[in-house]
């Protein structure tokens, strides 16, 4: 197996769970679990797509998956800080939300019930090495910075200050006279923003949307929160982790070594143990869920 | 219960239902639909004939167990977002032991042992995030979700390399254990998958009921949902509330296999739960984790989900799925909302009359 192929493979199968998690973590920092990630992503994939397909460019493509992921985080968003709905409940909701919206839409639109006929994506088509040319997609480049930005943002600026004030101690947050809604609404948005172009990326790099494409990405994203332990860099660690196992589960397929089930655990078995405080306690940001 | 308590749990219902209802209406008008063709439809082809009532039935039966499972779970204050996986390992655990017994198993202990395999199975995945819980803290939530993925494929790698029929993604067919169909004695409901798992979900129902509101187990259950530390000071061993709770939810999302495995197929089948424990939620948020409610609730959500088979010549049938996630969100939103608005509109009354109570009888009188 070439080292160099299997890098650069791990980095495209690594690109949505790392766009995806750095939504996960900036909600989570915020105070609200992240349980919605899967369907952000969902609704990100459809708007690309949507936005390709008639904007005839994978850039309105980026625009539509924004402007769909905005929608649903939105809504999330309401229910969440405005009417102090349980979170839980909010989330399971956005993700069966979006998997029905998103077919009703499929058969209104396309008339299909699988997939969206071909869009444009980032170029690369007929190049000399396709696993190169998938490297000019901005996206790519938007994933393998989000988490480092992500944790410059939280610890190196006003805003990531205030966030992190917001997600541990709201009361005291508010006594120091930061607004705690709105600032969950700002981390909000940008978390939704940031799963939506994780979806964005599997669609246009697909040049189609398929029902159900981000296949439990989403949720696979949130474990790697949770077994990063909330830190950007150590999330941006497991999520290459989890892609590694992956793709090297994909070169494998011929060898029969290990059941590909088995493979597809490691993610969420990792982060199980994690929770138990097996290897180093994993410790949720303490307000995490808390409503009031 | 009395009346308050029964309007503030009514009340968020009524509205929540309301505005779903709105949204279904614009949904189906933006298709060029009138409201009113599309929900006489979604009624005649379920409540409208025996085959459709015998549909509803059928995936009320799942859907009641899976919310009674989140109910009882949410009594002790946990969230069981694993009743997808438990009802799986409990389709799976009756579908074993349906193949293991010797074909002269009387039908009845046959039925009975599948149905202890089931609970068995969905108890056993449940207790991984109700320990966890008890003894490490760790989010139930999370483990709950995590776990459904790692128990979906380790029984995706057992049916499909370990016992399954060439060619399928199922076991061999049961032989002992099968729970007859309602068609086997009333001839109308002929084709559709209703059977007397039915009853098994209206006994466990009242069971459910029984035991959280009339016995000491439920009631420690109970007092550890709503004041964990209170509950501890009165001598309740909180840890293992928490999770034998969890167990005791994981076995009620688990019985539920037995509805598809041994009521409708005969076999189990990958990917048989289809979604049915996370609707388990809302059965039990729209029920309002109340055993006699979460019926009714079953019934509702199991119409809205056959009810899109009868509207899908005129809107995507996807249409009840989004309604569905509607009311949902609507009930999520609503219930916190009107209890508020509903408690602070009795805090003012209570405030006028200590208001009138502390003005002197004179003044009053003159």
């Amino acid at each position: 197996m070439n080292a160099i192929a299997f890098l650069l493979q791990t980095i495209r199968i690594s690109i949505p769970y790392l766009l995806a998690a750095a939504g996960g973590v900036m909600s989570e920092r915020v105070g609200v679990i992240a349980l919605g990630l899967e369907g952000l992503m969902l609704s990100g994939a459809f708007g690309a797509a949507m936005g390709s397909y008639y904007g005839g460019s994978a850039w309105m493509g980026l625009l539509g998956a924004l402007v769909a992921g905005l929608v649903m985080t939105s809504v999330l968003a309401v229910a969440t800080l405005r009417f102090k709905a349980n979170q839980v409940v909010v989330g399971v909701a956005i993700n069966l939300l979006v998997v029905a919206v998103t077919r009703f839409f499929l058969r209104l639109v396309f008339d299909s019930a699988s997939n969206s006929p071909r869009v444009p994506g980032f170029g690369g088509e007929g190049a000399a090495n396709a696993m190169l040319a998938s490297f000019a997609n901005p996206v790519v480049w938007i994933g393998l910075f989000a988490l480092p930005g992500l944790g410059w943002l939280l610890y190196q600026t006003p805003f990531g200050l205030r966030a992190r004030a917001v997600g541990e101690k709201p009361e005291a947050a508010t006594t120091l006279g930061i607004a705690v809604g709105p600032l969950r609404l700002k981390g909000l948005l940008l978390s939704g923003a940031l799963a939506s172009l994780g979806g964005a990326y599997l669609a246009l790099d697909q040049h189609q949307f398929t029902d159900g494409m981000t296949a439990g990405r989403g949720f696979i994203a949130l474990a790697a929160v949770i077994f990063g332990r909330w830190e950007p860099m150590r999330v941006a660690v497991a999520c290459l982790l989890f892609a590694g196992a992956e793709t090297l589960q994909i070169q494998l397929q011929g060898a029969q070594l290990v059941p590909s089930q088995f493979v597809e655990m490691i993610p969420y078995v990792l982060t199980i143990i994690a929770l138990a405080g097996v290897v180093g306690r994993s410790v949720a940001p303490a307000a995490l869920g808390k409503t009031e | 219960m009395d009346r308050a308590a029964l309007l503030e749990n009514v009340l968020p219902i009524v509205v929540a239902l309301g505005i779903a209802a709105v949204v279904g209406d614009l949904l189906i008008l933006s298709f060029g639909e009138a409201p009113a063709t599309e929900y006489r439809l979604l009624v005649e082809g379920t409540w409208g004939n025996a085959y459709g009532i015998g549909q509803v039935l059928y995936k009320a039966t799942t859907l009641t167990f899976a919310g009674l499972a989140f109910a009882m779970a949410g009594r002790a204050g946990l969230f069981n977002v694993g009743a997808e996986s438990q009802l799986a390992m409990g389709g799976f655990a009756a579908g074993i032991m349906g193949l293991l017994l010797p074909a002269g198993v009387p039908a009845v202990i046959g039925m009975l042992l599948c149905l202890i395999a089931a609970a068995f199975g969905g108890a056993a995945v449940a207790a991984v995030p109700g320990v966890l819980r008890a003894r490490f803290g760790a989010s139930e939530v999370i483990v709950t979700i995590m776990l459904n993925f790692v128990v979906l494929a380790l029984l995706n790698w057992l049916v499909s390399a370990k016992i399954h029929v060439t060619e399928t993604l199922h076991t061999p067919p049961i032989n002992t254990g099968r729970v007859p169909r309602l068609a086997d004695m009333f001839d109308a409901f002929h084709g559709s998958a209703a059977n007397w798992t039915l009853l098994i979900a209206i006994a466990v129902a009242l069971s459910s009921w029984w035991w959280l509101f009339r016995t000491r187990g439920g009631y420690e259950l109970r007092a550890v949902g709503l004041q964990p530390d209170a509950a501890e000071y009165g001598g309740v061993n909180v840890k293992r509330v928490l999770w034998t709770s969890m167990c005791l939810s994981g076995a009620l999302a688990g019985m539920g296999g037995v509805n598809f495995v041994l009521g409708y197929k005969g076999y189990y089948e990958e990917g048989f739960a289809g979604g049915a424990g996370f609707l388990g939620i809302a059965v039990a948020l729209v029920g309002r984790n109340h055993p006699l409610g979460i019926l009714l609730a079953a019934l509702l959500f199991a119409t809205l989900s056959q009810g899109g088979l009868a509207v899908n010549a005129l809107v995507p049938k996807q249409l009840t799925d989004i309604l569905t996630a509607v009311v949902i969100l609507a009930v999520a939103t609503a219930v916190p909302e009107v209890q508020r608005q509903m408690r602070a509109a009795a805090a003012s009354a209570l405030a006028a009359l200590n208001r009138s109570a502390a003005t002197p009888s004179a003044e009053r009188d003159a």
